[in-house]
């Protein structure tokens, strides 16, 4: 069955031509920092589920060491300004087909098997089918890049290695993150912060509760990177003792708006660095926060009509 | 107390800006250490929690595909494209990929997007020939990475605020999951509903926080 061992091996496959990509093409002296920190990273994905964990944690301190030493690619040789001009006038609008190809398979294999099962056979893991499907689409995206763009045979391990160059170790970084997601867990970080807004709030005035709730919601998002992290944690410890039990507050709105605040958590912090590190590297940005501070705007304001809403969901006199 | 050691670590590491892999490391450490975990265990830990998050790795298998077609001029049609609009600017833009990404998330189509796959090759270079009118030079390096800065928060915003008006996404399965823990039962419809409230200010606030953007954007070429 086609589940989560096997789409770390088609995604080590990436990471795996950099590397012999970057070994093939030395042109500067620090070229075995990329090929050495992608060969690992190609190790942990296709091999890591077969290797004892802490072989895994001194990959993963090795790719830290590179990464922090810096890893200095050369630049890739492209085409030039008039070359894409060129083709992009050929190709026109068809150019958009195998980017867009991408989530069409993606929804397609999403939507017809939703169970995984191919003519009768339990051919994908049920649980796996997203991600299944956009292997695939990815695979076939490719398969129609290179013969609507007619690209030598060289290039695809050539642009993949230039794209993957300019995002870097921040490619990393989400698997990082989320493996401190589960030591600060397995540490309990989460019940401290959940006892320090509980023993600094007044919980037994209604709005102060939903404040407690909210901007708890939010700053422990901000520290974890992720609001699912923090909604178990702060659900238990605030919005069920005090805003659903003691106040009889509407469980619905109480949980997708204390969900909703940590969202806006999300949008102002680092830790979440699929949605605010990845594409400063992936836009070439100068600044690292920059995402970051476009957002920090909307994010607090939302948070103050979350907290509003739902204000006027728990005090009293309020449908239910 | 001092399982708290790895926020403040990570706090003070980004706020230096220290590489992040080697905060988060080191952060990771420091809150293990403290709850009472030997070193080699850490080290196992780090290693197991990796491995587990491989998945998060399967959305890079879109790199080759952008790379290829933006070797074949993808982003410079896309700019291009904008640019024969009349009318178009950067924030009307943005705006309409605003509403594009949260009604497809609402529907359930979270993969429409990404800044991978849509941000870099498309919104980013159509956001900037808005703004740039056939002449690459009329854009300094900062308001250009204004610009895309923005295009990417316009991804993550529609995303977050459209999604959870779909009931069979995972914060909403998550949600019932915790009630249900509880003892209460609601309907994932339920709780759907109540974010819609919250999709619709983010909708306002942040579209007009782009038409403001156009404002800004005019004044600096002035």
């Amino acid at each position: 069955m086609i589940g989560l061992d096997a789409l770390g091996v088609v995604s080590g496959l990436l990471p795996a031509a950099v590397a012999v990509h970057h070994a093939l093409h030395r042109e500067t002296r620090d070229w075995w920092r990329s090929a050495a920190f992608w060969a690992l990273f190609a190790a942990s994905l296709i091999a890591g589920p077969w290797l004892p964990d802490v072989a895994n944690g001194m990959i993963v301190l090795a790719m830290v060491a590179l990464a922090t030493a810096g890893l200095r690619p050369a630049p890739v040789r492209t085409t030039s300004a008039a070359e894409r001009a060129a083709t992009a006038k050929r190709l026109g609008s068809r150019l958009f087909l195998p980017a867009l190809c991408i989530p069409a398979v993606t929804l397609a294999g999403t939507l017809l098997l939703p169970d995984g099962k191919v003519a009768g056979v339990a051919l994908i893991d049920p649980k796996q089918v997203t991600l299944v499907s956009l292997a695939a689409g990815a695979i076939v995206a490719l398969g129609l890049a290179i013969r609507l763009t007619a690209a030598p045979r060289s290039a695809p391990a050539a642009e993949a290695r230039r794209l993957t160059d300019a995002i870097g170790w921040a490619m990393i970084l989400p698997q990082m993150l989320a493996a401190l997601g589960g030591i600060f867990a397995a540490a309990n970080v989460g019940q401290w912060i959940a006892m320090g807004a509980t023993t600094i709030m007044p919980l037994d005035i209604p709005f102060a509760a939903v404040l407690a709730y909210c901007l708890g919601m939010a700053l422990f998002t901000i520290v974890m990177g992720n609001a699912f992290a923090a909604f178990p944690i702060m659900t238990a410890g605030i919005g069920l003792p005090f805003l659903i039990h003691h106040f009889g507050g509407n469980p619905a709105p109480v949980a997708a708006l204390g969900m909703l605040s940590g969202f806006c958590g999300t949008l102002m912090t680092p830790m979440a660095a699929n949605f605010n590190i990845v594409p400063v590297a992936a836009l070439e940005l100068r600044d690292r926060h920059a995402v970051i501070r476009a957002q920090i705007p909307t994010a607090l304001i939302l948070l103050g009509v979350n907290i509003a809403i739902m204000a006027l969901s728990v005090l009293p006199g309020t449908p239910r | 107390m001092l399982v708290l050691s790895g926020i403040v670590i990570i706090v003070i590491g980004f706020a230096l800006g220290i590489n992040p892999l080697l905060v988060v490391t080191i952060a990771a450490f420091a809150s293990a250490l403290a709850a009472g975990h030997g070193p080699i265990e850490v080290i196992g830990m780090i290693g197991k929690a990796f491995v587990d998050g491989r998945f998060l790795a399967v959305a890079w298998l879109a790199l080759p595909t952008i790379g290829l077609l933006e070797r074949a001029g993808l982003r410079d049609h896309a700019r291009g494209l904008v640019q024969r609009l009349r009318g178009a600017t950067t924030g009307r833009v943005l705006l309409g990929y605003l509403a594009l990404r949260q009604l497809t998330a609402a529907l359930g189509l979270t993969s429409l997007g990404g800044h991978v796959q849509m941000v870099r090759p498309i919104v980013a270079p159509m956001a900037e020939g808005a703004a740039e009118r056939g002449d690459p030079t009329a854009l300094d390096p900062e308001t250009r990475d204004t610009i895309r800065a923005n295009a990417a928060a316009v991804d993550n915003i529609g995303l977050f605020f459209g999604e959870d008006v779909f009931i069979a996404i995972g914060s909403i399965l998550l949600i019932r999951a915790v009630l249900e823990q509880n003892g209460i039962i609601v309907a994932p419809l339920h709780v759907a509903v109540w974010a819609i409230p919250t999709a619709i200010a983010a909708f306002l606030v942040h579209g007009t926080r782009l038409l403001l953007f156009d404002r800004r954007l005019k004044a600096r070429r002035q």
